[in-house]
């Protein structure tokens, strides 16, 4: 089995048997992470650079023990250390250096939307986009559809809400699309200043009373606001956006027994969810971080596959 | 020098109403002596067979980035002249957006003396509106226009001081100096790297809001109706754009504008997959505003076609989407893609021919320019219409290579350019 | 060419009860039986009932896919399906009988021995296959062997199952 493509740039370029295929595997992964060896020799040999142009804890986490569980050779490359910020070094002669020592997979971090797609036009091996600027976070969609139907038991027909800063953020792009392409029906609500310009042709409900929304749901995702939004005009306060956007216990009166609530972390506490509900039975938000590990391993072992059909 | 003849070519002349096969004479001092059906014979003159070609004016650039003084490692007088040449322009306005800025006559003055000794085409230079392009301080507008500046122009920079570009309107008027504004309102642009709308979204990039250009043209144009200057809009390229202006010359507003041959033939769909010579301002706009711009050339809204040649080095530009510079070169394809639009019978070949020449040449009310009327300047484009070409960058003459028509297969090549009598180009 | 029939279902039946009785004789006692992914797991199941009702006490099974520890994956191109491996005992102290369809290089076997090894150490690991048919490129024998063959390296030996293909018999086919 393989995959249809060569590099996880977008989620819109995953067929569905892709996804399905991906959800399979990370399932089988799941169970490396739960023994007291939580080692497999797969990717012996193979070297994995790990290139955030971008601060990143736990993405860069999540991504070094996936590989390190699969025995790879990882390599990590950031900012702050390299020859790029010292020396004015452009992005693109970054990317060459790197493909001249010849790395089999290459995962990508940057603040600067599209950045995968501009390394992968020159790299060899694969490349995962682990986040590009404002566009998107496959891997974080992937493990958040995992996890979803690790609760659900199923996907199609399911109904999530996404609960923020829809605009600026490239987790909400990905899943978006993503649960969209397994038949799940997506809604949105927030502010109209964090509603993407064209909403109304992404085929999802925008609600602007996070409260409205939540009785549908089977899941509710919340984004991270980032604080520097308010010096930009997009929200008042902190205190205002808890009071109509934030989930927390009376506003999940009304909210289905089963409602799964999700979240790509970091969480403000108190700002997006309240402490109660983060903590809550509801909330899945540490599978997600689990989930992410085995996913991820089965991206790369995917990913590593081609060339003829076994 | 000696003198020319032009021999067996199609010439056409929008300015004359002229198209047909004629001998083109031009004398040892580089005027236009005649334009007959008769074959001329002069001792010791050069011969042009332009068979199978088209003999027209030298084609009128008003918006062209030099880069010259100060960033000379994306371009020079000497290579953006060369690039106009192999282009077919035998004149070229340029933008002030130097370094130092060209605010001030000394300046503009190194810019005219540098063009006489290394420019291969006539190069006009266009002065800053304010000092430093700052929009402070009003620039040293009078001099700047004995030394040599035709326009005025914060070209890469609106004017956001109302007050400010209202002041520039009435005092550039006493020297007969149009203003040219690139009408963008900077705050409401943001952070905007491409046109905002459904591409922008799904690419997640900042969009630039159409609006930012329409609100800009708006006020624009009030103070040129306020003060009876004569307002160019650099570079239209929203439909709503269009129409404002359209508007304001019912209302005999003095107002002109031109229109770059990227804006009539992409959309920001092309910046999907994001290549940073996708990235210009104005963007790239939508397949509305693209049809609004033929529309708008097509009915004379539209008085001119200009490049905005804005060459960028690789290095400016293989930073990531976000940070690679604004812009493109133009001066070496725009004339293959003004054929397209004759080839798509969206303008006729005389047309074309008009908006590359006479129209230029009379916004800025270039006198003997645009024309092949007798003893004027000789500045002739000789070019196949139908010659099949595919652009290559590292063809180009100019220092920079930063296009979104590599590989592009067009037709049209020019195969001569002549100022002022003498061959420029091959 | 026609596929050859080596083991009908009751002589796959027969072997298989020999088996047990080989397996019984020596002690089933904190003894699990584990089928390799994917056609060794019906067969350890099938051993497994049949020692039952022999010994009138159940053994315990397992599934183990060896798919990430294969030493092929670099050659192969296309990425084995993984499938979550099933052991319900703690390996550690288990004496543990891999159970496969078809012995052949031993390379399958030295992958299993490894995934087993990373889930904990067990008492000891023995081999059981249905069909042993030589070739080994490993100092690799089975312990308990349902029938042994010689055949040819162009030879393809099938073990065919209920519950894959809907028929139990073991054929060999020529390859083309």
């Amino acid at each position: 089995m393989k995959l249809s493509l060569r590099h996880l740039l977008s989620v819109r370029d995953l067929t569905k048997r892709d996804v399905e295929l991906i959800l399979e595997t990370s399932r089988s992964f799941k169970g490396i992470s739960e023994r007291d060896i939580k080692k497999v020799p797969t990717l012996r040999g193979r070297t994995v650079v790990n290139a955030f142009f971008e601060d990143s804890t736990r993405t860069r986490l999540s991504f070094e023990i996936a590989e390190k569980r699969l025995s790879a050779d990882t390599v990590n490359f950031s900012i702050s250390g390299s020859s790029m910020a010292k020396k004015g070094e452009s992005f693109i002669d970054t990317i060459r250096n790197i493909e001249a020592m010849k790395p089999d997979i290459f995962v990508i971090r940057h603040s600067q939307a599209g950045a995968a797609a501009q390394a992968a036009k020159l790299i060899h091996g694969r490349v995962v986009n682990a986040g590009d600027g404002q566009h998107e976070h496959p891997t974080q969609a992937l493990l958040d559809l995992f996890t979803i139907r690790e609760q659900k038991g199923r996907l199609k027909g399911l109904k999530v809400g996404i609960v923020g800063d829809i605009a600026h953020s490239r987790v909400a792009r990905s899943d978006i699309v993503l649960f969209q392409k397994m038949g799940m029906e997506v809604s949105v609500a927030g502010p109209a200043t964090f509603m993407p310009f064209g909403i109304e042709d992404w085929n999802v409900k925008v609600f602007t009373d996070v409260r409205a929304m939540l009785p549908q749901l089977d899941v509710v995702m919340a984004l991270r606001i980032q604080r520097e939004r308010m010096g930009e005009q997009f929200f008042p306060n902190e205190r205002e956006y808890a009071r109509f956007f934030g989930i927390n216990q009376a506003a999940l009166h009304e909210a289905k027994e089963s409602l799964v609530i999700m979240h790509p972390g970091p969480v403000n506490r108190g700002v997006e969810l309240s402490t109660e509900v983060i903590d809550g039975p509801r909330s899945v938000i540490l599978d997600q971080v689990t989930n992410g590990v085995a996913v991820r391993m089965a991206i790369l072992y995917l990913l590593l596959g081609d060339t003829k059909e076994m | 020098m000696s003198a020319l003849v032009i021999e067996n070519g199609r010439v056409i002349d929008p300015a004359q109403k002229i198209d047909a096969k004629l001998t083109v004479v031009i004398d040892d001092e580089g005027n236009i002596a005649d334009l007959t059906s008769k074959r001329v014979r002069l001792p010791n003159a050069d011969v042009v067979d332009a068979r199978g070609a088209i003999v027209c004016p030298g084609f009128i650039d008003l918006h062209v980035h030099l880069r010259d003084p100060g960033h000379e490692y994306k371009e020079d007088i000497d290579s953006g002249t060369k690039a106009a040449a192999r282009g077919g322009f035998t004149l070229v306005c340029c933008m002030p957006n130097t370094e130092p800025v060209n605010d001030n006559a000394a300046v503009t003055d190194y810019i005219v003396k540098r063009a006489a000794a290394v420019g291969s085409v006539t190069v006009l230079p266009i002065g800053a509106i304010s000092k430093g392009q700052k929009g402070e301080q009003l620039a040293d507008i009078g001099e700047m226009a004995a030394a040599g500046a035709i326009a005025i122009s914060d070209d890469g920079r609106w004017v956001q001081n109302s007050s400010l570009m209202r002041r520039a309107f009435e005092y550039a008027k006493g020297f007969r100096l149009p203003i040219i504004t690139h009408a963008e309102d900077l705050s409401l642009r943001g952070r905007g790297v491409m046109n905002e709308g459904s591409v922008s979204s799904e690419l997640g990039l900042e969009g630039m809001s159409p609006a930012a250009e329409e609100i800009a043209i708006a006020r624009d144009i009030q103070l040129a109706e306020l003060t009876g200057g004569h307002l160019h809009v650099a570079h239209v390229s929203t439909a709503k754009a269009v129409e404002l202006i359209r508007h304001a010359k019912r209302k005999g507003i003095r107002v002109t504008t031109e229109v770059t041959p990227h804006h009539f033939t992409l959309t920001d769909e092309v910046v999907r997959g994001y290549d940073p010579n996708t990235k210009m301002n104005p963007p790239l706009r939508t397949e509305v505003d693209r049809r609004a711009m033929i529309a708008g050339l097509r009915d004379g809204t539209i008085d001119c076609i200009a490049t905005d040649h804005a060459p960028h080095a690789i290095v400016d530009k293989e930073v990531g989407f976000d940070q690679a510079a604004f812009g493109i070169v133009g001066l070496e394809t725009a004339l293959s893609l003004g054929l397209k639009l004759v080839e798509e019978r969206q303008l006729t070949l005389k047309e074309l021919i008009a908006l590359l020449t006479i129209k230029p040449a009379n916004v800025f009310q270039l006198k003997g320019k645009g024309s092949l009327k007798k003893g004027t300047d000789a500045d002739i484009t000789i070019f196949d219409p139908k010659k099949a070409v595919t652009i290559t960058a590292k063809d180009f003459l100019s220092k920079s290579r930063n296009t979104p028509f590599e590989g592009w297969k067009l037709k049209g090549c020019v195969t001569s350019t002549i100022v002022k009598g003498s061959i420029v180009y091959p | 060419m026609e596929p050859k029939l080596l083991m009908t279902e009751a002589q796959m039946e027969e072997s298989l009860s020999r088996v047990a009785d080989e397996i019984i004789a020596d002690g089933t006692e904190g003894v699990a039986l584990v089928g390799i992914l994917t056609r060794g797991v019906p067969i350890a199941q099938w051993l497994a009932t049949i020692i039952e009702k022999k010994q009138k006490k159940a053994v315990a099974t397992g599934s183990l896919d060896i798919n990430l520890y294969r030493d092929d994956l670099s050659e192969v191109g296309a990425q084995p399906v993984v499938r979550p491996t099933e052991l319900s005992f703690p390996v550690t102290g288990t004496g543990v009988i891999l159970v496969d369809d078809v012995l052949y290089t031993g390379r399958t076997i030295r992958a299993a021995m490894d995934a087993l090894i990373d889930y904990g150490r067990p008492r000891f690991i023995k081999l059981m296959a249905m069909v042993d048919r030589g070739w080994r490129e490993f100092p690799i024998q089975a312990d308990y062997v349902g029938k042994k063959i010689k055949t040819d390296a162009n030879e393809n030996v099938k073990v065919m199952l209920q519950s894959i293909d809907g028929v139990n018999k073991i054929v060999v086919k020529r390859q083309a």
